[in-house]
């Protein structure tokens, strides 16, 4: 029984297929103790994306980050250039080892009482250590790491759980998109590059420079939800969609979209829309100067992966949301996003911009772009998602007992593009692991 | 009549002085703050750049780095026509604006015209939101026909992210 609105967990989300209805308890949105719950039993539990390679590229190279509420930092080893996770925190008494947003270093100290940590996180330097006595014992107190630690093609994910399954395992079908995004960066880099070889460099894609960092006074499902959701382009992005417009790019909607249950509460909707692609579907906020050589690209990618895989590379745009916070949106530019709850009604944001690594520099000047028109707190459209979510959550706080509605498309056999299957799935896993 | 327009049309970017300056940026930042954002697009030249780096990025080029913002003189125009348009929903009804420019100093003339800068805060009010601006301006002002005219305007934040504000929906 959740104690503020007295009704059951199992429901609060009711999956009413023969009638037509989808719905959820509004007070998933406002009360504290289901977020205590998500704590544990999401958050703790789920893989969980901490960063990419790319952002620390050379061995020693760190990077602070806080995940899920929890101070972490992440660094390549000096000894076998693997990324290691740990808690920020001192094994002697807990204050903040990396007290940098980013550096490189050979060994970190901690300046309460100069103990002194290698990339490995062993402890390297006790100042005064023989006044330690019985079992102390050097090796048992290094830096305490993540429980797990796994990477799919650049993209490092984090887990709290020990006994988690596998990362590829909890991917499922999410998996192939993460494919189809490097391959496709991977084929505009020796495209542009003029050459079939592939660079030696395992990498293929980099984190940008610049961080979004932003916030919203919103559950952070409603972010999840925004974030692939195609049923709001129009009426919510209607300015965006005229600025195109008077840029001479008219929108007529989305053309052969579909939506998909990727497993474990991923999904992704994919579809084919009037703005362009960097990789590689010309539009006019690209310019005429680009337009061969991007169609050249298409037709390469086209040839590279055969019609249908090679078309869904170039031309679709798709919004994946992995389960339970990681947005990726591979549209007019690619856009890696993370969420996370601070209170029920108050979300931190952040974004970053992933992009086929060593890209000539007028093509990236054009992606960058492209980013900027849509995407992220000074674009044309990102602004109205905020406020979009603020105003769901300032309306549920009128009545947390009423209910909201994911019932679009319920009937349908193969869901479309403007359906919400897509956030259904979500909820169907979020339910299953609250219950669990 | 004529003979003072000439003058002024002739005049060089070395004759323009602090108060001038100052009178221009107070000018643009009540143009903001009343939503007269038309004519708040008259002050840019036709080739101005309006430019916002991120928080953890201050050095960033626009070119290379993801940035806030980086329009270019069509899309300053098009902001304006948004926000004007009500269904840029964030700023539609329209939030209170008020920009607190100070510490302006003329940086010399450079390349891309006459260097200044200024310190600013920047307030917006809405609903319940409460959200602040911090940072520091960079313009590049130039002379067209004898009129000051923004060249580039950068805004460099000095907040550690935008939290809790999320997003930078009117202009800074």
């Amino acid at each position: 029984m959740i104690k503020d609105v007295g009704l059951d967990l199992e429901g609060i989300v009711e999956d009413r297929s023969e009638e037509g209805i989808f719905r959820y308890h509004r007070s998933t949105l406002t009360s504290p103790e289901i977020l205590e719950i998500e704590r544990r039993k999401i958050f703790d539990k789920c893989w969980i994306y901490l960063g990419h390679e790319s952002e620390v590229p050379k061995p020693g190279d760190y990077k602070r980050r806080k995940v899920v509420g929890r101070p972490l930092f992440f660094i390549r080893s000096r000894k076998s250039s693997k990324i290691n996770v740990f808690f920020n925190a001192c094994a002697h008494r807990g204050a903040a080892i990396c007290r940098h947003d980013e550096g490189r270093a050979n060994a970190l100290q901690c300046f309460y009482h100069a103990w002194t940590f290698d990339t490995e996180g062993n402890l390297i330097g006790v100042p005064g250590e023989e006044a330690y006595g019985g079992s102390w014992d050097r090796d048992k107190m290094g830096l305490k790491s993540v429980p797990r630690v796994e990477s799919y093609r650049g993209f490092i994910f984090v887990n709290f759980n020990p006994e988690a399954e596998d990362l590829i395992t909890y991917l499922a079908e999410a998996k192939d998109y993460l494919d189809h995004i490097v391959d496709g960066a991977e084929e505009a880099v020796r495209f542009y590059r003029g050459s079939s070889n592939g660079s030696s460099d395992p990498l293929s894609m980099e984190i940008l420079r610049g961080t979004h960092m932003y916030a919203v006074k919103a559950n952070w499902k409603l972010v999840g939800e925004n974030g692939y959701d195609a049923y709001h382009v129009a009426p919510t992005h209607a300015s965006y969609i005229q600025y195109l417009k008077n840029v001479g790019q008219e929108i007529s909607g989305y053309k052969n979209g579909i939506q998909k249950n990727l497993g474990n509460g991923h999904a992704v909707f994919e579809g084919e829309i009037d703005w362009g692609r960097p990789v590689s579907k010309w539009s006019a906020v690209f310019g005429e100067d680009s337009k061969e050589e991007m169609e050249a690209l298409r037709k390469h990618i086209i040839n590279k992966f055969g019609e249908e895989r090679g078309r869904l590379i170039a031309e679709l745009d798709r919004n994946l949301l992995i389960f339970p916070n990681l947005t990726i949106n591979d549209i007019m530019a690619l856009v890696i996003r993370t969420f996370y709850a601070i209170r029920p009604d108050y979300t931190e944001i952040t974004s970053w911009e992933l992009v086929p690594k060593g890209e000539r520099p007028d093509v990236r000047a054009k992606r960058l772009d492209s980013f900027l028109t849509f995407l992220g707190p000074g674009g044309f459209a990102s602004p109205e998602d905020a406020e979009a979510v603020e105003s769901c959550q300032q309306g549920v706080q009128a009545d947390p007992n009423a209910w909201s509605y994911l019932s679009r498309g319920l009937h349908h056999d193969t869901p479309q593009i403007l359906d919400e299957h897509q956030m259904r799935t979500w909820w169907r896993e979020w339910h299953r692991r609250m219950l669990g | 009549m004529r003979q003072v327009e000439a003058d002024k049309a002739g005049r060089p970017i070395e004759s323009i002085g602090r108060a001038e300056v100052e009178d221009f940026l107070y000018t643009e930042a009540d143009l903001i703050d009343r939503w007269q954002l038309k004519e708040w697009v008259e002050l840019y030249a036709e080739d101005a750049r309006y430019f916002v780096p991120t928080t953890d990025l201050p050095s960033a080029d626009p070119k290379n780095d993801l940035v806030y913002i980086h329009h270019d003189y069509i899309r300053i125009r098009e902001l304006a026509r948004r926000l004007l348009s009500s269904k840029a929903h964030r700023e539609y009804p329209y939030s209170k604006v008020r920009h607190l420019v100070t510490n302006v100093r003329l940086m010399g003339i450079e390349d891309d015209g006459l260097h200044v800068s200024a310190n600013f805060t920047v307030w917006r009010f809405r609903n319940e939101d409460v959200d602040h601006f911090v940072g520091q301006y960079d313009y590049w002002l130039k002379l067209v026909g004898g009129e000051l005219k923004i060249g580039q305007k950068k805004a460099t934040l000095d907040q550690i992210t935008l939290r809790p504000a999320g997003a930078i929906s009117i202009v800074l």
